[in-house]
């Protein structure tokens, strides 16, 4: 194994870590805020790429209009899914929202298995994101390139909303205890719904360049990243974004250097990401950037 | 007390009678059926018993039920089928050799899941809620990766052909019944009411001087152990076992079945299994072509599972409780049903 190779697989590993990174965030925010594991994350992703195929392909939108119209179209799903099933349990013991958020990912599964079939469908690829780049003897394709910048993109976004925003602010302060929230004026439901469609439309982002790197999508292909970036969720401290970022970085960059430096793993490679997570939990469960936010993780 | 163990021991006869009828007049379609509720039983009672009971809310039981599986096909299996099986590399030469009948592969199987579950047991219980959940669902996971690589033990992806069909309702429902007991009297001694402590308050089940996490690990390696046997049941009765058949869909229909019933209740279990695997069959009209007067409306394949999760979510919105909710059946409080019903009649 040579330098170019392993610079390569690193880059690799960079693209993929920030895709399970713009899918951490969802889930840190909205256990931030309402301590739920969303389970259904995800299959918001799956939906998110499904928007984005049928934008291109049935409404023949230019790619940057279709990848618009999916973010806020999956924004407004995530919306949709926390105001039927998650909001009349608010109150109900946390383990009901969690099988409640079982049963919603299934159906999301399920509902898109009815209607587009186990059959997985080509993701159409623009032309500015196919091809590949020579520097120095890397071969590195452009998408890998792009996904960090966009990631890194967003993650600034987003970092501003959350500090100098009044929704920001009140996500913040939502997170540490909801009824002085509520006390203090803010409108908490209104808040829980804006956090859900971040989550969503950076889950829906996180979507469409999957389906750009790896362009063969099924009503399945939601569960293995969803529970890998929950993962990186945990490893970078649930509760906070930066954390999942960095989380989603490290789970990346293990998994395809770990199976491009010891060959006879690649089987085993969606085994690292929990086998990660059961170790961080053992020896640091509160992760690398996160606080202790409940008692009883120990 | 006496009379409720004479109506018990009354009502398994009944069972068995009823059975002994089903099995010499029932077809194929009905015994398959039967013998799957009574796997799923087994199951579902063993999942309740860690999830409802002790409330430690656990998505392993896929796991669980594929290492109880394997275990006991590569058991009976003889080494000579198991030299024809073995195509890409051979087996493992101490398990080729390896052989037994029905019986005994069935309690080893329970007991290596057992043991499986005693080991998962020690880093998964420094975790409470929803972390449990996730890294159990995790193990769940990864025993199918393992199962799909470690071709020199499982033959990989390709799985197990030619498993004796040993499987009848004798073995189901006798395994079925004696499950329920053992659970039953578990939940009713000093550690089943730890495990209820355990799961109302866990902080004030520690300040009464309860070892939490040795009751929790009563609870999960009990469960374990029968959720090895009941795959070791159910390999027996498909004959043909591979890693996609223990995904989380095994754990999810699981989940439906004791949520419905209750979390906590076997009655509900019971009455869950039974409305679930047959409900689930009655349902298969939805993806097969329908009549109604001279329009035919095309079957949707697929759509049973849709309206199982939505059935989930509404029972979790609306009926958290489930059927029984923590209740249980029992003699007395059927006698007394009756008792109050007379006065009321009067």
């Amino acid at each position: 194994m040579n330098t170019t190779l392993i610079l390569q697989q690193l880059f690799n590993g960079l693209a993929l870590g920030s895709l399970y990174g713009l899918i951490a965030i969802g889930y840190t925010m909205v256990y931030g805020v309402i301590r739920l594991i969303n389970f259904a994350h995800g299959d918001v992703m799956m939906v998110g790429t499904y928007i984005a195929i049928l934008a291109v392909s049935v409404l023949l939108l230019p790619w940057w209009a279709a990848f618009l119209l999916t973010i806020f179209a999956t924004a407004f799903v995530g919306v949709v899914i926390d105001k039927i099933a998650y909001k009349p349990l608010r109150n109900a013991s946390r383990i009901s929202s969690l099988i409640t958020a079982i049963g919603v990912s299934f159906f999301l599964e399920n509902l898109f298995l009815v209607i587009f079939g186990g059959v997985p469908k080509s993701f159409p690829i623009p032309a500015l994101f196919s091809g590949t780049l020579h520097i120095k003897g890397v071969i590195l394709p452009v998408i890998s390139i792009i996904v960090p910048i966009v990631a890194l993109a967003f993650l600034a976004i987003l970092m501003y909303i959350l500090h100098n925003t009044k929704y920001g602010i009140a996500m913040r302060a939502l997170s540490l205890d909801m009824d002085t929230t509520r006390l203090m004026g803010a409108n908490v439901d209104a808040i829980i719904s804006f956090v859900f469609a971040i989550g969503s439309s950076l889950a829906a982002a996180g979507g469409i360049f999957w389906a750009l790197k790896y362009p063969s999508i099924n009503p399945l292909m939601g569960i293995m990243p969803g529970l890998k970036a929950f993962a990186a969720a945990v490893l970078g401290g649930i509760g906070s974004v930066p954390g999942a970022a960095i989380g989603g970085f490290i789970i990346g960059i293990v998994e395809i250097l770990a199976v491009a430096l010891f060959p006879p793993l690649a089987g085993y490679k969606d085994a690292f990401a929990f086998l990660l997570l059961i170790f961080v939990l053992l020896f640091k469960p509160t992760g690398i950037m996160g606080e202790d936010l409940e008692r009883g993780r120990f | 007390m006496k009379r409720n163990q004479i109506l018990t021991i009354l009502s398994i006869i009944l069972l068995f009678l009823f059975l002994w009828y089903a099995n010499n007049n029932l077809s194929a379609y009905y015994i398959r059926i039967l013998n799957n509720t009574a796997i799923f039983l087994m199951l579902a009672a063993s999942y309740n018993l860690i999830n409802g009971v002790t409330g430690q809310f656990s998505l392993e039981p896929n796991g669980f039920t594929a290492i109880g599986a394997y275990t006991a096909a590569i058991l009976t299996l003889t080494p000579a089928q198991k030299e024809a099986m073995f195509i890409i590399s051979p087996m493992v030469p101490w398990l080729q050799n390896l052989h037994m009948s029905f019986f005994p592969a069935l309690i080893v199987a329970g007991i290596v899941t057992a043991i499986v579950g005693f080991l998962l047991g020690f880093p998964v219980f420094r975790v409470r809620g929803d972390y449990l959940a996730i890294v159990t669902l995790g193990f769940g996971l990864t025993i199918r990766v393992v199962s799909n690589n470690t071709i020199s033990i499982t033959n990989g992806p390709l799985g197990l052909k030619g498993i004796e069909n040993y499987t009848n309702l004798w073995w189901t429902w006798g395994f079925a019944v004696v499950t329920l007991i053992i659970i039953m009297r578990l939940i009713n001694s000093e550690f089943g009411r730890a495990m209820k402590a355990v799961r109302d308050d866990e902080d004030a089940a520690i300040a009464m001087g309860i070892n939490t996490f040795k009751i929790k690990m009563i609870a999960f390696v009990t469960s374990a152990f029968f959720e090895g046997v009941a795959g070791g049941l159910l390999a027996h009765l498909i004959t043909t076992i591979s890693p996609t058949l223990f995904t989380f869909f095994l754990t999810f229909n699981l989940l439906i079945i004791i949520v419905i019933g209750g979390l906590g209740s076997m009655t509900g279990t019971a009455i869950a299994t039974i409305l679930v695997v047959w409900g689930s069959e009655i349902l298969r009209f939805v993806e097969q072509p329908m009549h109604i007067f001279n329009f035919t409306i095309p079957g949707i394949p697929g759509m049973r599972m849709v309206i199982f999760s939505i059935l989930l979510i509404v029972i979790m919105i609306f009926a958290r409780e489930g059927i029984m909710g923590q209740k249980e059946f029992s003699w007395d409080s059927l006698f007394k049903l009756f008792k109050t019903k007379k006065v009321a009649n009067k």
